[in-house]
């Protein structure tokens, strides 16, 4: 049970969260969009068996969306910063 | 039998002052408080407990601790069986009724063992080779295969008993009370850390509950006793006995059993504490002390009866004064075991030979030689006699390599073999904690490596088997984890001291030859599944040369202890047979838990009732005292429909639905997601959201929205009204409340940060009554309401706010059933007293409540869709045929671009449509799928290629006949056109129509 | 040597001395005319079927550990034909009907048990989604069969008798040709098979990097040097993503862990495998007497193959709800299996944008049923360049049409 400090709330159990997934993922401009950047949008996803960036939601606390870095295979949690901002120097 | 006879008599940690009774197989026995039931039943001389799995071959107990492989028995009856509980775990309590488990008809004469004779025909993995013939009849075989599995029988009740759960958070988690845990806990809780000490037994000590040992120049059980007394002084210090550490997860989360009254008899537990604890532990800093495993060696025979491992029968000797046989014999590679032949000495058990596989004679033996024992150097027992108990080992001399025998062999006469092949660290939670092991090869053992967590290990689980450095490197660990907490300065102030000890290395011997050809040997690796060094040799033989492939092929380590004891022989024979080092073999993973975990330990108090808690509307208990029948729906309960007397579901819903179209019902709509949208730029989010524009809805006005996927499809759908300038209220479906929100909540945090507008959840504040059909309006103006409810006034898609029966409230004129609807939303509070008023003022009889069953078949009548119910996730606005309300003046929304997918555009997609069926009276399954209308009755063999399928089916009474909405490929240009639904053995033909069955212009909505 | 009881008796006079290596371990050549990345079910039977049935002999698997034990040794060992979809229910179908004669085939006992699984509904919206799903196997030829909870009870007596359950018991569905199979001897018995028709089995070969040469894939380079290969087959499951990068490619692939556990051994006391969808449950019982217990996948893409503690939590609640006698059973093992889930949770089989590489993956929670059927019509696909007509719809150009094949959608359920 990863340990998940929440920018808003503190450290808490990853029971309470949720994770959205691949973070800083940018919509396309729909009318500009080929079908090819459309659906790369829609379906594909990073998968990376590394640092990953992603975005969790503590669901059951603030309900505030926010940015993890986490290692996929060590499940260590490099970094949390908000909605918005650039992952800290040194992730990445 | 009651005079314990094998009971020493002076010594041990037991109370002789009191007795307590048992039963083992039926047979009365007695025992002591302090006891384990294999302590007592050794006592009681009784050695014979149980079968092996594969073979049924005689067991006895072999070690006196969790590790346990062979000692497994039924606990308890009826409701309260554990199937299969290790003796040695199980603290002995008055009354405790105990049975061997895999023997049939009793354990002394077991059947099954005749199997043991065809043994030299069943290797490992013999089952893949055979069952073969004739073909496709392996189930015939394996009828017989499963009754012979499997160990205990599980209970056929329900467990009566309770779990509980607890989290909790510490600096310094030390796990294992033996003298590194209690030395590191003392550190670590005198440097003023939080402090959790967790120990399976129910006492602290550890080793030194049975070693005779000083600690600080005094007994060393007087220096546990002032450690934990200190330590019950200290606020901030827990300590856990009872309790197995079971799981090391990431991030420092700890999983520990806490057995409660599991050491109880049901009746003194008393109902009032719960059986076990499971505590979630986050800890900052853990200690592992969790000690070290003896090994057997693995010999011919290697599994009678008598065989015990040499660290056991000093515990049983020192700790439980009990004597676990008669004439022993020591046979060991390593020093330790001479310490059980000091406690054997002192027992006055004869001790007929040492046999000490090294060829040197060591230091540890000098003392006992001046006792007159004897010590055969360079000897190994080879072999063990006897038929369900040991009667005699056969010693001779190894030769240098240990590959072979260097002379003759003897036989010495014995009813006891104390056997070890030195120790295991206990690595199993470091291994969980994702730590990577190191092969020591002066140990033989696999010793922690780096770590990766914050977490260090100490004592005999860090490969320190001398008292001195257990304790020293306890001590410092725990000082360093209560540093790096902000405790202290990380310095040892007052460690406990010991004499060191000098330990001659062991002398590794993982396979002891035999001077019986390999034919008729019998060496076992793993004693609960019948694995034998041949059975590896096999493995690697065939080529199931790596660790994990030679572990699933011979099933070695795979029982209830998971291998605690055998693997790392099992590891070292595979490494000799394929001529590789042990650490090129690699060892398995250990996975959670430590030991096993009762279920009902791990779903704590989500049982009963309280396994996902039914979710009430304000008005639940109202429908259940009028009789609803209620089905689930989300979390919640929905009343389906209000049986009167005599009535069926169908004549209910009739009744429901005709009240509705006649007169005027009630329906409890609190369930619906309502989202309060509040903020400057709440229009841009409808805007973004939904598929249609939402700028020109004026003040006190509603509209229908469609939410879609990103990736095109429906997902949600609602009303949503405009309370003031920046003020919305969205309804969803029921399912999708706390998505949609969810689903909101995401888009305004991450992608349009920059929108002033907030959401609130306000599903349970506000409680929603339907109040519908023609007669509505009377109704509503007989229980009073200052809101102008004139047709004029108060059209469709309009909301007010003002009060109702003088109750706060909004009123919106939407309608899913068709008819003239007033949606009455109050504080939950005020819900019950106005669902009453509005029953009143209906009239007796009059004023019908509906449940979610009419709703539907209304709702079809019309052909308003259900999401989730004619939809499924693969379906767009124009396959419901729902382009109207899909703007294109609206550059984006959520699911817009793709609409213009290529599979999307399609025009030959499944659409929604109705069905009316060329027998009126029949009513189409739900499911049921659509094919192109066959000629005749019937539809032929599959495959047959299929069109769409029924999403709602209904028995109109409305119409007075059956209706059905379906998705049927290409069928908006298929209007009028007949299909067939396949029904089991005929097709039943039907028209495809528009979905609109009643009052398709609406006419009853502006009533 | 052919595997029977006679060989078995044989060999046993001869103390097991004489039993030949199931296959060889050869050293890898300098060049394959296939060769498949990824040593599980899948990798093996691609394989097995290339040599058998396209004359492919000159083919190496490689493993970077040893055989079977990525998801091959990690799954609950069910294996049913019975799904929603057309496209799904012919693969699925096509693979059940392989399993029927294959350890005869292979000469080895897959302990293939067609027990039945049972699938329950607790809500009328999931026994409409049962009767649809049961119109369209029926009309796609695959047998099932609707029960009532009367005839659940007979199936499964031990089901949950609290008279005022959470969820009451409305039906279920029984495909009596499913069941379980023992998930590594399918490992087993297919590189035996694979390996007596010539090809080349290579454990703790670790691929590195795959080389490619204009637009086409030429080689594999791997921990025991490089290994030219006129086509390149990658069969890794939850690993896909990581071996398709090395080319340069991305896949709509999400590794997730899927977590497993098993109970004590005891004596027969469930018969058949039962699943539910809303009282999350799937569980058998194994030939040992084990409860083989599946668990909902993890919410975060990790590699570890550690599940989160949470998710057992769950799922244990969900089991002692349906199965109430099982709460003092205890449970011995808990591990997981990185899962490779697509956006419509159905596989992608085929050819990739680089010419000579192909791929096999996004099985997702349910690969194990699929093994034989997988390799045989992979094998096809690789060997003609050309689509198995069961696997055409399974390519990654589905993602661009968005012609997907939605497994997942018809879990929805609103009012």
């Amino acid at each position: 049970m990863l340990l998940i400090h929440c920018p808003w709330c503190g450290p808490r159990n990853e029971s309470e969260f949720a994770c959205g997934g691949e973070g800083h993922i940018q919509r396309p401009d729909p009318a500009m969009a080929h079908d090819e950047v459309w659906v790369d949008y829609l379906f594909y996803r990073r998968n990376p068996k590394a640092l990953h960036l992603e975005r969790w939601v503590h669901a059951q606390g603030c309900r505030r969306w926010f940015n993890v870095a986490r290692n996929t295979l060590t499940h260590e949690i490099r970094a949390v910063y908000r909605m918005g901002e650039k992952p800290p120097e040194g992730v990445r | 039998m009651t005079s314990q006879p094998f009971r020493l008599p002076t010594g041990g940690r037991i109370d002789r002052s009191r007795r307590l009774a048992f039963t083992f197989n039926g047979q009365r026995y007695e025992g002591h408080p302090g006891d384990s039931l294999a302590s007592a039943l050794l006592a009681n001389g009784v050695h014979l407990v149980g079968r092996s799995f594969k073979y049924h071959r005689p067991r006895g107990i072999m070690s006196a601790g969790i590790e346990e492989t062979n000692a497994l028995v039924r606990v308890g009856s009826g409701a309260r069986i554990d199937p299969a509980q290790r003796a040695t775990q199980i603290e002995l309590y008055a009354g405790l009724a105990a049975e061997s488990i895999n023997c049939w008809p009793s354990l002394a004469f077991d059947l099954g063992s005749t199997i043991d004779r065809l043994g030299r025909f069943l290797p490992a993995g013999f089952y893949y080779k055979t069952f073969l013939w004739p073909g496709g009849r392996w189930m015939f075989y394996e009828r017989f295969i499963r009754k012979a599995a499997g160990l205990g029988e599980a209970p056929r009740e329900k467990d009566p008993d309770r779990y509980e759960k607890r989290f909790d958070h510490c600096d310094v988690l030390v796990v294992g009370g033996g003298p590194a845990g209690l030395a590191a806990a003392y550190a670590a809780g005198r440097a003023g850390a939080r402090v959790v000490l967790a120990d399976d037994q129910m006492e602290f000590g550890g080793q030194l509950l049975w070693r005779e040992v000083r600690i600080d120049g005094g007994p060393a059980l007087s220096w546990v006793t002032r450690a934990i007394s200190e330590m019950e002084g200290m606020p901030d210090v827990r300590l856990l006995p009872h309790a197995t550490v079971c799981g090391y997860y990431d991030h420092n989360f700890l999983t520990i059993l806490e057995r409660v009254t599991d050491h109880l008899s049901p009746a003194a537990a008393g109902g009032r504490m719960p059986r076990q604890r499971l505590w979630k532990l986050r800890a900052r800093e853990v200690v592992l002390a969790t000690g070290a495993i003896e090994r057997p060696l693995v010999f011919d025979n290697n599994d009678l009866p008598g065989i015990m491992l040499a660290g056991a029968v000093q515990c049983y000797l020192l700790r439980y004064g009990a004597r676990p046989g008669a004439r022993a014999v020591i046979f060991t590679n390593n020093d330790s075991a001479y310490e059980t032949a000091a406690a054997l000495f002192d027992a006055k058990v004869p001790l007929a030979a040492i046999v000490d596989t090294r060829a040197e004679p060591v230091a540890a033996a000098a003392k006992l030689r001046q006792r007159g024992l004897n010590v055969l150097f360079g000897h190994a027992v080879v072999a063990a006699k006897g038929r369900k108990h040991l009667s005699a080992v056969t010693v001779a001399p190894l030769d240098e390599g240990g590959g072979g025998l260097a002379g003759p062999t003897r036989e010495i006469a014995c009813d006891l073999l104390c056997v070890s092949g030195g120790w295991s660290p206990a690595v199993h939670l470091f291994s969980q904690s994702g730590g990577r092991l190191e092969f020591d090869p002066v140990l033989g053992a696999f010793l922690p490596g780096a770590a990766r967590q914050a977490m260090r290990s100490a004592g005999a689980a860090a490969g320190a088997f001398d008292l001195a450095a257990c304790l020293a490197g306890g001590a410092a660990a725990g000082a360093t984890a209560a540093q790096r907490c902000g405790f202290g300065d990380g310095q040892v102030r007052r460690a406990p001291g010991a004499a060191p000890t000098a330990a001659a290395p062991p002398r590794p011997l993982w396979e002891v030859p035999s001077p019986r050809s390999a034919r008729r040997n019998r060496k076992f690796v793993d004693l609960q599944n019948d694995v034998t060094a041949a059975d590896i040799a096999l493995a690697a033989r065939e080529g199931y040369t790596s660790v994990e492939l030679a572990k699933r092929y011979t099933t070695a380590g795979m029982g209830l202890d998971q291998g605690k004891t055998g693997n790392i022989n099992a590891l070292a024979i595979l490494a000799s047979e394929t001529a590789v080092a042990i650490p090129a073999v690699g060892t398995t993973t250990f996975r959670p838990p430590y030991v096993p975990m009762t279920f009902g330990a791990l779903a704590g108090r989500d049982v009963d009732d309280l396994y996902e808690p039914v979710r009430k509307t304000p008005l639940t208990d109202w429908h259940a005292a009028a009789g609803a029948a209620f089905e689930p729906v989300g979390r919640w309960r929905r009343p389906m429909y209000y049986p009167r007397p005599g009535e069926d579901m169908a004549k209910a819903v009739e009744r429901e639905c005709r009240a509705v179209r006649d007169g005027v019902a009630l329906c409890d709509a609190s369930t619906l997601g309502k989202i309060d949208i509040q903020g400057p730029d709440a229009v841009k989010l409808l805007d973004r959201v939904y598929t249609n524009a939402w700028g020109s809805l004026a003040i006190g006005a509603c509209r229908y929205g469609l939410m879609l996927r990103e990736d095109g499809m429906v997902f949600d759908d609602g009303v949503t009204a405009r309370l003031a300038e920046h003020h919305y209220l969205m309804t969803t479906t029921t399912g999708h409340a706390d998505a949609v929100l969810s689903w909101l909540e995401e888009w305004r945090q991450c992608e349009w940060a920059d929108l002033r507008v907030y959401l609130t959840a306000v599903t349970t504040h506000w409680a929603a009554i339907m109040l519908t059909g023609p007669k509505a309006r009377a109704v509503l103006a007989r229980v009073g309401t200052d809101i102008d409810i004139d047709r004029a006034a108060f059209r469709h898609m309009a909301v007010r706010q003002g009060t109702v029966a003088g109750l706060p409230a909004r009123i919106f004129r939407v309608s899913f059933t068709g008819e003239l609807t007033f949606e009455i939303n109050v504080p939950a509070s005020c819900a019950l007293a106005l669902w009453r008023i509005l029953m009143i003022a209906g009239g007796d009889g009059e004023i019908t409540p509906i449940g979610t069953e009419a709703l539907h078949v209304l709702r079809a009548e019309k052909g308003y869709i259900a999401v989730g119910h004619d939809t499924d996730g693969t379906v767009t606005p124009a396959d419901l045929g729902m382009g109207w309300i899909v703007s294109n003046a609206k550059a984006d929304f959520i699911g817009k671009r793709s609409q213009s997918l290529a599979d999307l555009a399609r025009s030959d997609r499944r659409q929604f449509v109705g069905l009316l069926t060329d027998n009126p009276q029949e009513v189409l399954p739900e499911g049921a799928q659509i094919i192109e209308a066959p000629t005749g009755s019937s539809y032929g063999r599959p495959p047959v290629p299929m069109i769409g399928h029924v999403t709602s089916s209904y028995l109109s009474p409305t119409l007075d006949r059956s209706i059905a909405l379906a998705l049927i490929a290409g069928g908006h240009r298929r209007m009028g056109e007949v299909v067939a639904a396949a029904l089991p053995g005929r097709a039943a033909r039907a028209k495809i129509v528009s979905p609109r069955f009643y009052d398709p212009d609406g006419a009853r909505l502006n009533d | 040597m052919r595997y029977s009881l006679f060989s078995l008796v044989r060999q046993g006079l001869n103390d097991h001395q004489q039993w030949p290596r199931a296959w060889r371990d050869p050293q890898p050549k300098p060049a394959y005319d296939v060769v498949i990345v990824g040593g599980g079910g899948h990798g093996l039977a691609t394989a097995y079927y290339l040599a058998k049935e396209h004359g492919v002999t000159n083919v190496a698997v490689l493993e970077k550990g040893s055989l079977g034990g990525g998801n091959t040794g990690r799954n609950t060992t069910v294996v049913r034909s019975n799904y929603l979809r057309d496209d799904s229910a012919r693969l699925y179908e096509h693979s059940l009907k392989i399993w029927e004669g294959l350890s005869k085939e292979l000469n080895f006992n897959l302990m293939f048990s067609q027990r039945g699984m049972i699938a329950l509904a607790h809500t009328r919206h999931e026994m409409h989604e049962m009767q649809r799903r049961l119109a369209a196997l029926r009309l796609n030829g695959v047998d099932s069969e609707m029960l009532t909870p009367a005839e659940l009870r007979r199936w499964v007596p031990i089901l949950n008798p609290r008279p005022k359950p959470r969820y009451e018991l409305l039906g279920g569905m029984v495909q009596r040709r499913a069941g379980t199979a023992r998930h590594d001897a399918v490992a087993w018995g297919f590189a035996r098979a694979a390996d007596a028709r010539g090809v080349d089995i290579i454990q703790n070969c670790e691929v590195t990097g795959i080389r490619r040469e204009g637009g086409r894939a030429v080689g594999v380079e791997t921990t025991r040097g490089y290994i030219a290969a006129a086509k390149i087959a990658v069969v890794v499951a939850g690993h896909a993503s990581v071996v398709m990068a090395m080319a340069g490619l991305r896949l709509p692939i999400q590794s997730y862990p899927l977590q497993a556990l098993v109970s004590e051994p005891v004596k027969p006391i469930l018969d058949t495998v039962v699943m539910s969808g809303l009282i999350h449950v799937y569980v058998s019982q194994s030939d040992k007497g084990e409860l083989v217990v599946g668990a909902a996948r993890d919410g975060y893409v990790s590699y570890a193959q550690r599940g989160s503690f949470p998710v057992i939590e769950d799922q244990v609640a969900a089991l002692i709800e349906l199965f109430p006698i099982f709460s003092r059973l205890r449970f011995l093992r808990q591990w997981a299996g990185i899962v490779d889930v697509s956006p419509d949770l159905s596989p992608i089989i085929g050819r990739t944008p680089v010419e000579n590489l192909f791929v096999n993956c996004g099985w997702g929670t349910g690969g194990f049923k699929a093994t034989p059927g997988s390799g045989h019509v992979f094998a096809h696909t690789i060997a003609g360049g050309e689509p198995h007509p069961l696997a055409a719809p399974f390519g990654l150009d589905r993602f661009t049409t968005g012609r997907l094949i939605d497994e997942g959608a018809a879990a929805g359920v609103a009012h």
